[in-house]
């Protein structure tokens, strides 16, 4: 470890300048993509599974308000259904963004070698985007709150607006680096990603991670070829049936297929969840090892927290498939899973935290 | 090749993505909700002729409204896949002819998988499942070419 430690303050003294671009978007990626995935774990926790069997009920006295011939209680039913699915949306959508912005961010770390600018350019587009990239899903967040009670349309509230704006902001970080990009190429060769330094844990993290966007490639490709459609007659059919049997004032039946219903909301909900969360941290594994020679941490440590980044990595995907044969038991594994991989980012960034200021003294 | 590929490609599902929330998203969402509500509301008042046709059109907008979210979050990520393996494909240990091929694979594949998915929204036929299977199997399997190539390199 001693031996580690010693490498380890080599390389950052040939790495990341104290405060410029590349470290804001290291340290911002890692910090949107942990903010993400605590919001995503305090979010399944506490709000995804409530609100599903809220859902559950609404429809249950839609289908009772059918059976009773009162259609303004079905609109009641389904305006309600409506508040609750937008709570549910956006939540996903803000976690998903925090989280692929956090990729994005990493992803701009990695380039700047490549985008020929002034370090001051530089360093203000990665504030233009960071800001972008934490204002989108914040004011996400707060769609269901704000609502469009004093929005410009009927439909469209300022929060919405804001995040929009949030949006366009990172579109326009993302257009201003492409002429840097450009002019380098024309320029000498680029330095390799990462002062060309390479280690064992970056090495792991550059396999693990195209292994697992591999089996999440997999993994959807066989989704979207053998369960996609059929998942999408069947929530149509059960729907149809929902309704005929309500007509029929027949509920026993109706109440089966709301059941029903909610069990392919669950099975379609686990296998995106299984695929999107595989590749990215896939993705991230690739990431990660970029910018592991930033990570000023003795190649013990970065061994351990790139084996639980990965063990963690492996395992969340995995449980939340088993979640409809295991259930809670899985959910927890799950959780647990992800628990590891937010804990060996959280080690990461504070090697990086670490490098900065030993960078600084050194510069004092 | 993969580095400015994929940022276009990122940029490209961004801009789209906006495109898609400011002009069309809250209206999609609408019409799954209110063509749900519409048809629960006629079988109440036992139109089930109408309670059909608006379930109806509300599978037909979950249909739409499902790819093209897909497709903006393909087109993204899959940018960023590009990118990130563009920065370390000199660690892909195959020949330089290889190596361009399997590049080429990826961008042609990640470009062209989001599209087919997109077209299904237009034309529910074979051509846009054909186009689409086309570019996620150029991908799935240059990536597979890429793994090869990362696990053979040595250091």
């Amino acid at each position: 470890m001693q031996a580690g430690n010693q490498t380890s303050r080599r390389d950052a003294e040939t790495s990341l300048p104290p405060r410029g671009a590349e470290r804001l978007y290291i340290i911002g990626g890692i910090l949107l993509i942990a903010c993400g995935m605590i919001f995503g774990d305090l979010f399944a926790v506490f709000t995804l599974h409530q609100n599903a069997g809220r859902i559950e009920a609404e429809m249950l006295s839609a289908a009772g308000a059918v059976a009773a011939q009162d259609p303004s209680e079905v609109f009641n039913r389904f305006a309600a259904i409506g508040g609750l699915l937008e709570n549910r949306g956006t939540k996903v959508d803000a976690h998903v963004h925090a989280i692929n912005f956090g990729y994005l961010a990493l992803l701009f770390a990695l380039i700047q070698p490549y985008v020929a600018m002034a370090s001051r350019a530089r360093k203000q587009i990665a504030l233009v985007f960071l800001t972008g990239a934490v204002m989108l899903p914040v004011s996400v967040f707060l769609i269901h709150y704000v609502g469009t009670k004093y929005g410009p349309t009927e439909i469209l509230g300022w929060a919405s607006i804001a995040a929009d704006f949030g949006g366009l902001l990172v579109i326009i970080a993302a257009l201003s680096l492409l002429p840097g990009l450009l002019r380098h190429l024309r320029g000498p060769k680029p330095i390799e990603a990462g002062g060309g330094k390479r280690r064992d844990g970056s090495r792991v993290l550059l396999a693990g991670g195209t292994l697992l966007i591999l089996a999440g490639f997999l993994h959807g490709a066989y989704y979207a070829a053998f369960n996609l459609a059929d998942h999408e007659e069947k929530d149509a059919a059960i729907l149809r049936s929902i309704i005929d049997n309500s007509a029929a004032e027949n509920m026993a039946a109706a109440t089966r297929e709301v059941r029903n219903y909610g069990a392919l909301a669950g099975e379609k909900a686990v296998n995106i969840a299984a695929h999107s969360h595989i590749i990215e941290f896939g993705l991230l594994a690739i990431l990660l090892a970029f910018i592991q020679p930033n990570v000023r941490l003795s190649e013990g440590w970065r061994r351990w927290w790139t084996g639980v980044f990965l063990a963690g990595s492996a395992i969340l995907p995995v449980f939340v498939l088993l979640e409809l044969r295991l259930g809670t038991v899985a959910s927890i594994i799950a959780d647990c899973g992800g628990a590891l991989v937010i804990t060996a980012l959280g080690a990461m960034l504070v090697g990086v935290l670490r490098q900065g200021v030993s960078r600084g003294v050194k510069a004092r | 090749m993969l580095v400015i590929g994929g940022l276009l490609l990122s940029i490209w599902g961004m801009s789209y993505g906006l495109y898609y929330a400011l002009l069309i998203e809250h209206q999609t969402l609408e019409t799954i909700g209110s063509s749900l509500a519409t048809s629960f509301a006629s079988a109440s008042q036992r139109k089930m002729d109408a309670s059909r046709v608006n379930l109806e059109s509300y599978a037909l907008a979950c249909f739409d409204y499902a790819r093209q979210v897909d497709v903006h979050s393909h087109w993204i990520g899959l940018g960023i896949l590009l990118v990130s393996l563009g920065v370390i494909f000199n660690r892909v240990s195959f020949g330089e002819r290889l190596r361009f091929l399997l590049a080429l694979a990826l961008l042609i594949g990640s470009a062209v998988f989001p599209l087919g998915v997109m077209w299904q929204t237009m034309d529910r036929g074979p051509g846009p499942r054909v186009l689409a299977s086309v570019g996620a199997a150029l991908v799935t399997s240059a990536l597979a070419g890429v793994a090869i190539g990362f696990v053979r390199a040595r250091e």
